[in-house]
């Protein structure tokens, strides 16, 4: 069973996001670290970049596909995770703490409100 | 409609993730691809291949038809003795690439791809009506019928005699499957049924591919899981099996071989004899030869760390003039190097081992260097 943690926000494309006052840090669930298995790559969005909700910014290679992942709240990247960068397994080994991928300002802090709550998010990949 | 092999029920009892293949569906992985590659490399994994098609040829003609259908010598092939060889067209596209074993004197058995088994036997059967003593062989597609396994990995041979042994009953002489040679393929008896297994894999690793009567190839299945348990013996999907194959550059159709590529830009010309008299594309490839190709299929690492190569990213040079020379067919990262690596088909001026190359992944180039095939070579 996939670990769902109850204090963080998710998207239906498998992100979560902790939020902290103006700023929300993103990473993907276990949910989806277990689908794709063996990360072996991450590429992150650039430093300062703009993202809107729904964009594609990052992506995760597996042994077999890449995957795009895709920002759950608008706004400006102030940090990236250079440690999953280095060390892509982090993704599969601690996707809730060290496995996170950027730290984003929200310049739409009311699209938080949109994301599905854990409870939602657990009834979605239970039912898939 | 995906088809499915008999095994598809216990697939999903061991928790394989299924996926299309070839028009079927197959477990990709059970545990994870990286798991079940290093499996394989340094104890067993066993594979479903019941996709796989089989066809018989049998009969006083057989011989001939097939040395004039296929590439490879096929004269020269005792009874229980198997080749890889290749099936061309008038212009030396490859049609399949294929295992023929020679089951008894006049009865052969091959092994092609999943992907390729109607237009392979439509090809078989139209060639067959050109073939002047054609009531003299009979060809028999056997694909539905049969199921298949191939166990790989260094710890095979320590547990294969305690499915298959008791004395050859068909092919080559031995007494137990261990015998066998590289390439050897002996019937033994399975539950009172014919059981066809031969000394090969698409791996790198010793192993055996075991052939059987649809109806028992849960049984075989079921008894090499149980006598290679304490070995470490894994299931192992199709995810892994690329990864196998890729790192010893054995080629997948579809991907370093299509009916537009022939064997000699593949680089698989050892196996066309041209000595042997007429076959179906010599004249092709003879002068393909002798004029050289147009394009090569080479291996190549990735130099730094990058995401893994994938089938289609272009291939560049380097330097001032810089260009595109080509495209891969064939990438991943490596679970045993633990780097990118892949094949793909570049000019022949740029297939020198250690010519330095870009491979553009999402818009970016990544240094990545030619080097001579296989990537991966067991330690000895």
């Amino acid at each position: 069973m996939s670990n769902v943690p109850s204090d963080l926000k998710y998207a239906k494309s498998h992100e979560w996001v902790r939020v902290n006052g103006d700023t929300a840090t993103v990473g993907i669930t276990d949910h989806a670290q277990h689908e794709l298995t063996d990360v072996v790559f991450v590429e992150l969005p650039a430093l300062n970049r703009a993202l809107k909700a729904g964009e594609a910014c990052a992506v995760v290679e597996s042994v077999k596909t890449a995957s795009d992942i895709y920002s759950p709240v608008s706004g400006q990247v102030v940090e990236i995770n250079k440690a999953v960068v280095d060390n892509p397994a982090l993704v599969n080994t601690d996707p809730y703490a060290g496995g996170w991928f950027y730290k984003i300002k929200l310049s739409q802090p009311a699209e938080v409100n949109t994301l599905l709550t854990p409870a939602q998010y657990t009834a979605q990949i239970s039912g898939s | 409609m995906l088809k499915r092999t008999p095994l598809f029920q216990l697939h999903q009892g061991l928790g394989g993730r299924l996926v299309e293949f070839g028009g079927w569906e197959m477990p990709v992985q059970y545990t994870s691809i990286m798991d079940e590659h290093l499996a394989v490399r340094k104890a067993a994994g066993i594979f479903d291949i019941s996709h796989m098609g089989e066809v018989l040829a049998n009969g006083a003609g057989a011989e001939e038809f097939l040395n004039q259908t296929l590439t490879n010598d096929i004269r020269k092939l005792a009874v229980g003795q198997g080749q890889y060889t290749l099936m061309c067209n008038e212009r030396g596209g490859v049609i399949d690439d294929l295992y023929v074993y020679r089951l008894a004197s006049s009865e052969y058995l091959l092994i092609i791809n999943a992907s390729r088994i109607d237009p392979d036997v439509a090809w078989l059967q139209q060639q067959l009506g050109f073939f002047p003593k054609r009531d003299a062989v009979l060809l028999q597609n056997m694909s539905d019928h049969a199921g298949a396994a191939a166990v790989q990995g260094p710890r095979v041979v320590d547990f294969i005699d305690k499915c298959f042994s008791g004395g050859s009953t068909g092919g080559a002489v031995v007494s137990r499957a261990s015998e066998l040679k590289k390439n050897q393929i002996a019937q033994f008896q399975f539950a009172g049924q014919p059981a066809w297994v031969g000394r090969t894999g698409y791996t790198g690793e010793d192993g055996f591919e075991v052939i059987v009567p649809a109806g028992i190839i849960a049984a075989v299945w079921s008894s090499l899981s149980t006598a290679g348990r304490q070995y470490g013996l894994q299931p192992a999907g199709l995810g892994a099996r690329d990864t196998l194959r890729t790192e010893v550059c054995y080629p997948l159709y579809g991907h370093e071989l299509d009916e537009q590529t022939t064997p000699m830009e593949a680089g698989l010309g050892s196996f066309v004899a041209f000595d042997k008299g007429e076959f179906v594309g010599r004249t092709a490839l003879a002068g393909q030869k002798a004029a050289g190709v147009g394009k090569k299929c080479v291996a190549f690492k990735m130099t730094d760390k990058s995401a893994p190569p994938r089938p289609h990213y272009p291939i560049w040079s380097t330097g001032p003039d810089a260009a595109v020379i080509g495209e891969v067919v064939s990438g991943t990262q490596s679970p045993s190097l633990g780097i990118g690596i892949g094949m793909g088909y570049v000019k022949p001026e740029f297939a020198k081992p250690q010519t330095v190359i870009e491979i553009e992944i999402r818009g970016k180039r990544s240094p990545a260097m030619i080097v001579s095939k296989p990537l991966y070579r067991k330690p000895v």
